[in-house]
Order: structure tokens, then C-alpha cells, then sequence
């Protein structure tokens, strides 16, 4: 059993992966603002992006309220270097084309709806009411992603083979979702949090269906990368900070 | 954002024009006169219709443009929430596109013909979109002048002759408002910040400021057009009475900031009541028009691609789609 400095540490841990899950996308997604295939797809991809970044905020307003030590949300966000973020490496991969921005989303979303969903009914008050605002979003998002994904693996030709390469590209990074470390073992024993060997059960037969409606093959488990909950990134990584961060370090103690 | 009457004319006579009868002409103008709103399929004049579509249609492109250049600080905006109220923003921007399209759309041309004619070099948009954001301060100062400007010239379009395009401004107009609010809000925040914020500020008003007063379009006497428009009360004051009322509006609110209009001729004429205002550099306006602004062709290269990289993706979609109806059928 954990002890309560414990519990709180990994709270506050927690709340932060969240946070960082939810800015990199975020931050990522804003990236395609302008490039989109359809004048529909930008108003779908600014309004989801817009979502990540509204969560991120709130994890970061709670997280800054468990350390106690004045932390803002753009202390978070955008004084911290890449050790210190833990987000999924999933989500600080480089676009792509449209076919894998979708794919990375299907993975993701298919994973944080469940997290959500766990966390709905945690200990936690603060990820709890969180998770109520956010789970919303997420089932938005991923009943268009999903939509997209069986129109593009069940469309022509050259999408199917498309997004059937992205999904063999990114599947090694789905791993890593799944593999908790004593920060998830802590939230769950002792906030009643999310349970990553159940969430991958049901991840694998929902990833599954939506697979098959789009006549995609799930890839075989290879070699999984980690690194995200140690702070150790993608070589991308340093360089979406440095973009994210620059006028904040360029000005320091500045109000903007 | 607003497109600047570049063509205010219903371009050149075409057959179909003869066919009108002076009757319908002039039943029609009663209409107008009586301010009645004329709707999609009413009867109208052809040069009306054709004035509407390209004046419509430059709008919506310059809201897809104008997307570019505040998209450009959305990956460093410098806080979450001015990265979130910049987002908003630049999905109103494309959702006021949307609509705009769709009004113009009622009058029988489809958006994949104007798209292809803003994609072509065919259809213009705004010039103010053609100059770069170099920092921070930019999205403040589009924001209170850019938004501003368009503001002004959009209020006397919720009164339009063509109600579609009068209904579709009532929305926008709300929109932009707000985001005058929050361009102003990044000025007054720079303002009152650090040396180097207030620098920033002060460049970014030095840049922008003629480039707004363009916005507007020729003076009154070089724009001959503009009269047929005042006369179908598709437009209802004229480019200088609209670039009056900014400089009037827009004077007083540098000066609240602290900052220093670019212009030395600049005074208050106690005897008109308004600003004077130096000679804008016409030459660089029609420049910028012909394409040979700082950002002309990266903004169009950058709309190019969107639409190139995204043809498999639309075509994919459009196969999926005759599948599910032949599934549906079967």
C-alpha cells in the first residue's frame, strides 16, 4: 500500500501526463491549421485541437493546486524542458499526411476514452470532474476520427494503402500506453483509478471493430518504443518545445 | 476579414444582360428602393448577381486566407489562453468562410467553381493578408486594426439589398467584434509590459497601420464602380467615408495605449470634427493587388498544397461514399 506522500506525488504526476498528453496533441493538431483537405475539416480540426489545449489547461490548474508551490498552468506548458514532460510518444511524432494524423488519433482517443472513463469514477475529485468535461470532447473526436479512418481504408485504393502503412508505423507506439509504471499501479490501488491491463482488453477489441469496418488488418504486437513516462523523447521532441516555448523564453517574467 | 471592393462593377456586359427588359430593370430597382430584401431566387439583374457572387465570393476567400497569417503565431502564441483565443478565432475565420460560400452559393455558383478560381489566380482577396506576421504584437494589432477596419466596413452590410449576404454579416459582425476586443486586449497587455513588449507593440502598429487604411479601397474618385453598388444598396457609404470613420475611431485608441500613429501629417481638424490623415502610398496597394506583395505568393503556394494534399483524401471520401449508397440500395 502506498504511502500518502506517495498517493499525492502520484496524483500530481498524474494529472501532469494527462496535461502533457493533452498540450502535445493539441499542439501538434494546431500545426495542420491551414492544410486541412476540406474547408469542414478545418473548422473540425481548429474545434478539436481547441478541445486538447482547454483540457490541458484544466490539468495543469490541477496539477499547480496538488504541488502547492504557486506553478501556473503556462509554468507547465511552457517553462518546463523535455525531461520534465511525460506525454505519450504517440503524440509528438511529426503529422504525416492526413491518413496518419488520423490513425495516431484513432489509437489515442480509443485509449484516453477509456481512461476517462476510469477516471469518472476515481478517488480523485479534481482529475474526476475533469475527466466528466473532457470525456465529452473525446467521444466527439473519436466518432469522427473513426468515421475518417473507415472512409479512408474502405475508399480507394491508394487511402487504404495509405493508412495501412500508417497504422504498421505507429502501431509500435500503442505499447506504451499500456505499460504503467508505479505512478498508474499507486493511482489505481489507492484512488481506485484507471486499470491499464483491463483499458488494453478493451482497447484491442474496440481498435479492432473500427479495423475492420474500415477492412484494415491490425498489425502484429512488435517491438514496443517507451520512454514518455521517464521524460526520454522522440528527437521531434525538442524541437515542437522550442517552437511551443520560444516567446515565453525570449521574454522571461513577462506578462502576455 | 473583408474583401476591399476590388470589384465593386458587375464586370462586362454579357448576353444574357440584353435580354432584360427596362420594365424588370426598373421594377426591380423600386424594390431596392423601397429597401426591400432581395432573395436567392427573386428576379435580378445579372451585373447584380454577377457583383454579389465575386464580392461573396473574395470575402469568403479572404477569411480562408486570412487564416495564414494568424495561424502563423498559433503554434507560439504565448500563453495557453491567448493559444486557445487565438484558435477560436481561426476557426471563426473558417466557419465565417463556410457561410459566406453558402451565400453565395444560393446565387448559382458552386464553391468547387470559386474555390478553383481563387486556386487559378482568378479571384482576389483581400491585400491585407499579403503582408507577414513577424511577431507576437502582429496578432494584436490584426486583431484591433485589421478586425476594425473590417468591422466598419461590414456593419452597412447586415443592411445590404441581398439578404442571404445581409444575414450571413448579422453572424460575422458579432464574431469580429469580439475579436477587435481581443486584438485590442494583446496591444493594451503590450502596452503596459516591459520595454521590449512595448516595442513590439509600437512596430507592429507601424506596420500595420496603412496596410489597414488600404483596406478600405481606392479613393472615391478612383473607384467609378462604386456607384452602380451604392445604387443596388449593395454598398451604403462610400471607401473614404468608411476610412474616415476608422481614423476617427482608431485615433483616440493608440493614443490610450501610448503608442504613435505612423503618420506625420496626422492632426484633429477642429473645424470638421475628424482626423486628417497623410497621402497613402497608392503604389504599393495596387502592388500588392498584382500579386507583388511580401506574402503574395506564399499565401497562394500555401492554399495550393492544402488543396493538392488533400485530393486523395476528398476522392477517397467521395468513392467511400457511392459504396455506402450502392450497399444502402442492395
Amino acid at each position: 500500500m502506498a504511502t500518502q506522500m506517495n498517493i499525492e506525488q502520484a496524483r500530481l504526476t498524474y494529472a501532469l501526463r494527462l496535461g502533457d498528453n493533452a498540450l502535445v496533441l493539441g499542439q501538434r493538431l494546431i500545426e495542420l491549421v491551414t492544410h486541412q483537405p476540406e474547408l469542414e475539416e478545418e473548422l473540425a480540426n481548429a474545434n478539436i485541437s481547441l478541445d486538447y489545449i482547454g483540457q490541458a489547461r484544466m490539468y495543469y490548474s490541477c496539477a499547480g493546486e496538488l504541488e502547492g508551490k504557486g506553478r501556473t498552468e503556462d509554468d507547465f506548458a511552457l517553462l518546463r524542458d523535455s525531461g520534465e514532460y511525460q506525454n505519450l510518444l504517440l503524440l509528438e511524432l511529426p503529422n504525416g499526411h492526413f491518413g496518419d494524423t488520423i490513425v495516431r488519433q484513432v489509437l489515442f482517443d480509443s485509449f484516453y476514452i477509456l481512461q476517462l472513463e476510469a477516471l469518472l469514477g476515481c478517488d480523485d475529485a479534481g482529475l474526476a470532474e475533469i475527466a466528466a468535461r473532457a470525456i465529452k470532447e473525446v467521444r466527439y473526436h473519436l466518432r469522427h476520427v473513426s468515421l475518417w479512418l473507415i472512409r479512408l481504408g474502405d475508399g480507394t485504393q491508394e487511402s487504404h494503402a495509405r493508412v495501412s502503412q500508417s497504422l504498421l508505423d505507429l502501431w509500435r507506439y500503442t505499447g506504451e500506453m499500456f505499460s504503467g509504471d508505479a505512478v498508474d499501479d499507486c493511482l489505481r490501488d489507492a484512488c481506485n483509478g484507471p486499470d491499464l491491463a483491463r483499458i488494453q482488453v478493451e482497447w484491442r477489441s474496440n481498435v479492432n471493430a473500427v479495423l475492420a469496418e474500415a477492412t484494415l488488418a491490425m498489425p502484429e504486437d512488435e517491438w514496443m518504443i517507451g520512454g514518455g513516462r521517464q521524460g526520454v523523447h522522440t528527437e521531434h521532441m525538442g524541437f515542437l518545445l522550442a517552437e511551443m516555448q520560444h516567446v515565453q523564453r525570449a521574454c522571461p517574467g513577462a506578462s502576455w | 476579414m473583408y474583401t476591399q471592393g476590388l470589384d465593386q462593377a458587375g464586370g462586362k456586359p454579357q448576353r444574357r444582360d440584353a435580354l432584360e427588359s427596362a420594365e424588370q430593370l426598373a421594377a426591380f430597382q423600386a424594390r431596392i428602393d423601397a429597401d426591400e430584401k432581395i432573395e436567392a431566387k427573386d428576379w435580378m439583374p445579372e451585373a447584380y448577381r454577377r457583383t454579389l457572387v465575386r464580392q461573396i465570393s473574395q470575402h469568403a476567400h479572404s477569411e480562408i486566407i486570412g487564416m495564414q497569417p494568424e495561424g502563423n503565431w498559433l503554434t507560439r502564441a504565448p500563453t495557453l489562453r491567448r493559444k486557445a483565443i487565438l484558435l477560436a478565432k481561426v476557426q471563426d475565420e473558417a466557419g465565417h468562410g463556410l457561410y459566406l460560400y453558402g451565400a453565395a452559393e444560393t446565387l448559382g455558383t458552386s464553391r468547387e467553381q470559386m474555390v478553383q478560381d481563387l486556386l487559378d489566380g482568378k479571384a482576389k482577396y483581400s491585400s491585407i493578408f499579403n503582408y507577414p506576421t513577424l511577431t507576437w504584437a502582429d496578432i494584436g494589432a490584426i486583431g484591433w486594426l485589421v478586425d476594425g477596419a473590417a468591422i466598419m466596413n461590414q456593419i452597412p452590410l447586415c443592411r445590404c439589398s441581398f439578404g442571404p449576404y445581409a444575414r450571413a454579416m448579422v453572424r460575422v459582425c458579432k464574431e469580429e467584434s469580439f475579436h477587435q476586443r481581443q486584438g485590442y486586449d494583446i496591444m493594451l497587455t503590450l502596452a503596459r509590459g516591459n520595454a521590449t513588449q512595448k516595442a513590439m507593440a509600437q512596430d507592429a502598429l507601424n506596420r500595420w497601420w496603412w496596410p489597414s487604411l488600404m483596406m478600405f479601397g481606392p479613393n472615391d474618385a478612383d473607384s467609378p464602380h462604386s456607384a452602380q453598388s451604392m445604387q443596388w444598396k449593395i454598398k451604403r457609404f462610400s471607401n473614404d467615408e468608411l476610412r474616415q470613420k476608422f481614423v476617427d475611431a482608431t485615433v483616440p485608441q493608440a493614443g490610450f495605449l501610448g503608442l504613435t500613429m505612423p503618420d506625420d501629417k496626422l492632426a484633429y481638424d477642429d473645424e470638421s470634427g475628424h482626423y486628417r490623415f497623410g497621402e497613402i502610398n497608392w503604389q504599393e496597394f495596387y502592388d500588392v493587388l498584382a500579386g507583388n506583395g511580401p506574402c503574395n505568393r506564399e499565401r497562394m503556394a500555401t492554399r495550393r498544397k492544402a488543396h493538392a494534399d488533400g485530393a486523395w483524401v476528398r476522392e477517397a471520401a467521395s468513392v467511400y461514399a457511392e459504396k455506402q449508397a450502392a450497399r444502402n440500395a442492395a
